[in-house]
């Protein structure tokens, strides 16, 4: 942003509260501990030792949908668990983001079946979608990166 | 320890049960009589000299639109012994039904629940015979051959506006 | 996981009978849903539990929140096709699912493996060996409390996925098996990076038993929890790891060795109470003992070719296609038709990371498979909780569904 040049000694930034607000909100957003297949092991290795999602704010896993911003639907939804999935994003508080990571989760991927939903879009909103089988982590933190850039880009008038 | 051979061993103490026996790539298999199944599973754990101590495995086979229909293989094996013995159990199409074996072996258990969820076979004298792997409102058993494998047409770039008309698409 | 206002409890206690205790209907012992979205279940397994105080009394897992059709897919497509689908099925050892699938193919179809092939899959199955116990002891240790064991498997974790990316292309879902051989020959910088690895990798076991193996914290945790007996560990199916914690000796690589693994010297881990601590103790034994055998396949890794030459039912090399009208054909007829094997039906059984893994294959002479059946560990592993966790603490519970491995994907398929 640029601020330490234009704050001066005077203690005082302006900036346009959209802005402030989808910028705070970008750099605490906080994913729910949800995992659901083969993603969920590189949604693991994303948080880990190499790649390490705590340098976008994002270290906190909360197991708890209540206390969670962004869903990251890792892995293939079954019909079973298709309900379980649309109570989780029901319980987020808003405002929430999905991301569906990896194939399965984005089309069904190579599971065409009877067991399987077709995409994760039947169920909730998705903003983002992962291709991969299963994505790489620097994949995953580009597709977290583009949920951001989206964020920066909404207006205060389009959330009432 | 005596070493038995299983063929003869259970030729011998069930003549009218053992239907057949196979040999296919070194593994011996048995077609059992479905009413006898206990009691050969039984024989087989329990004789000296055979000890197939050890259930491995419980898998069904449709063989639609044969008849017998249905197959139950049991996967034994002796820790003892050192090898491996699959019985074969051939069921009829209507009212598949079968003696659970989960008294003698109770790693049986969830196999049989799996087979009962996905083919529809009923174990008779199972303690908790529910669907296992489907939701419990589930229609039909999915891996009986004339169950469709449920494709859903795929969403590439040529047919997108055509898929996306009938597509259920989630609301907030 | 509680539920919004409108949908507290939907069930029915008629549906309740049976599976727990009368107590448990009078109110007496409380019923407790948890999963399937928790962070310790390893997955989406929910358990029923039901309570006195913080006593399990009952558990009943309801599994099949990951039932992902793969026997059903299996069975409409080709036999080359569907190994792609193997390997999601136990995603924490990929090589170990090809390696069962191409090995129950092998046998079906009575097909050769060169030497320097099968060499390379016990390489690769070992590496896989340590790569699933690795993301086994970073999770496991991580629901007990131990939060830095979990980023250094994973930082271990890394470069083993690099070297399953430079040989296959993929970090996870390889694909690399194929019956007759190997998909192609293993890179020259291949060599040098698993050295590397053999020289990288003991120091960090030692860094994690220091962290946990005589940490009071841990033995309180985990010793005397989540007792199983021999026999009881026999009956119920129990393989791998937790048959080996109860003191049997049986590890299928030795009982009934497959891909040349009696080529191999290697210790078998026994533990003698059966508890949690124990299997811990065998799976970190078991990741030095698969360095050994890493380290001497590497030694004696043959030259020669890495796939079989049996036209009938491997494709030729690219490298034909151009000369050789008949390798245009073969390659044409396997590409669009598939291999047909004689009738019949094959078990193949092979030492999983987990246990015992075993495919299932029935043939009707078709390039289709008629049936697929896996027998994988973690569906018989996750049948015994209820009698591991029996009497226990709620909080131990987390360490004994850890302590046994269970991969989601695996039990559901």
């Amino acid at each position: 942003m640029g601020l330490t040049s234009k704050l001066g000694n005077m203690g005082v930034v302006t900036v346009k509260l959209e802005d402030a607000i989808n910028w705070s909100r970008t750099r605490a957003m906080w994913p729910m501990l949800f995992g659901l297949a083969c993603c969920a092991i590189e949604m693991m290795s994303t948080q880990a030792a190499v790649y390490d999602l705590s340098r976008f704010g994002m270290e906190l896993m909360r197991p708890s949908p209540r206390q969670s911003d962004l869903m990251i639907v890792a892995g293939r939804v079954t019909r079973k668990m298709a309900p379980v999935l649309r109570q989780l994003y029901d319980q987020m508080p808003d405002p929430k983001w999905v991301i569906s990571m990896g194939d399965c989760a984005s089309c069904g991927g190579v599971f065409n079946n009877y067991a399987i939903v077709q995409g994760v879009d039947e169920i909730v909103p998705v903003d983002v979608y992962v291709a991969g089988c299963p994505p790489r982590p620097e994949q995953l933190i580009h597709g977290i990166m583009m949920l951001h850039e989206r964020i920066k880009q909404e207006r205060i008038k389009d959330w009432a | 320890m005596a070493d038995v051979n299983p063929v003869e061993s259970l030729r011998a103490a069930f003549s009218d049960a053992v239907q057949d026996v196979q040999e296919f790539r070194g593994e011996i298999t048995f077609i059992i009589d479905r009413d006898h199944i206990v009691d050969v599973c039984r024989y087989c754990r329990d004789t000296k000299g055979l000890e197939y101590n050890f259930l491995s495995d419980v898998a069904g086979v449709d063989y639609f639109p044969q008849e017998p229909r249905f197959a139950v293989s049991y996967h034994l094996y002796s820790m003892i012994h050192n090898r491996a013995l699959r019985l074969k159990v051939l069921l009829p199409g209507e009212e598949p039904e079968i003696p659970s074996v989960i008294g003698l072996f109770p790693s049986a258990n969830w196999s049989e629940r799996e087979i009962y969820d996905m083919f529809g076979i009923t174990f008779t004298g199972h303690p908790d015979l529910r669907r296992l792997l489907m939701p419990e409102d589930w229609d039909g058993h999915p891996l009986r051959k004339d169950y469709p494998l449920g494709y859903e047409t795929v969403q590439f770039s040529f047919n997108f506006d055509e898929v996306d008309k009938y597509k259920p698409y989630a609301r907030e | 996981m509680t539920g919004s206002d409108d949908n507290l409890w939907q069930g029915d206690v008629e549906k309740l009978k049976g599976l727990v205790s009368e107590r448990a209907l009078t109110g007496e012992t409380m019923v407790l849903n948890m999963g399937p979205q928790h962070p310790s279940t390893h997955g989406v397994l929910r358990l029923l539990l039901e309570l006195d105080g913080e006593t399990v009394v009952t558990c009943v897992p309801d599994i099949g929140y990951l039932h992902t059709g793969i026997e059903k897919n299996m069975e409409s497509k080709r036999y080359e096709q569907s190994i792609v689908m193997t390997d999601r099925m136990d995603y924490l050892s990929p090589m170990g699912n090809n390696l069962v699938y191409c090995l129950a193919m092998e046998k079906l179809i009575d097909l050769d493996v060169p030497p320097r092939a099968q060499v390379i899959r016990v390489l690769l199955s070992e590496l896989t060996r340590i790569n699933s116990h690795l993301v086994w002891l970073g999770t496991h240790a991580l629901d007990i409390g131990a939060m830095s064991v979990f980023l250094y498997c994973f930082r271990e974790r890394e470069r083993l996925l690099d070297i399953f990316e430079m040989v296959s292309g993929q970090r996870m879902m390889s694909t690399y098996f194929r019956p007759g051989g190997v998909w192609r020959d293993v890179p020259a910088e291949f060599e040098p990076a698993v050295r590397d690895f053999i020289n990288y990798f003991p120091p960090r076991v030692d860094d994690y038993e220091k962290l946990l193996t005589n940490n009071p914290l841990w033995l309180d945790r985990t010793q005397g929890i989540g007792f199983i007996s021999a026999d009881d560990a026999i009956r119920y199916g129990c393989s791998g790891p937790t048959l080996r914690g109860s003191g049997v000796n049986w590890d299928i690589r030795k009982a009934l060795p497959y891909s040349g693994y009696e080529n191999f010297d290697f210790d078998v881990p026994l533990g003698q109470h059966g508890d949690v601590y124990d299997r811990y103790l065998i799976r970190i034994e078991e990741m030095r003992q698969s360095l050994r055998i890493v380290e001497q396949a590497l030694d004696k890794l043959p030259d020669g070719p890495v796939r079989s030459n049996n036209r009938k039912y491997v494709p030729p090399p690219r490298s034909e296609l151009g000369q050789s009208m008949e390798a245009v054909i073969h390659h044409f007829k396997l590409w669009t038709e598939g291999f047909r094997p004689p009738v019949g039906e094959v078990y193949q059984r092979i030492e999983s990371p987990r246990g015992e893994l075993g495919c299932y294959l029935v043939s009707d002479g078709e390039p289709k498979p008629w049936r697929v059946h896996f027998r994988t560990p973690s569906f018989i592993h996750l049948s015994v909780l209820p009698l591991m966790s029996k009497d226990h603490l709620i909080a131990d519970l987390v360490g004994i569904i850890g302590s046994v491995d269970i991969v989601l994907g695996d039990c559901d398929r």
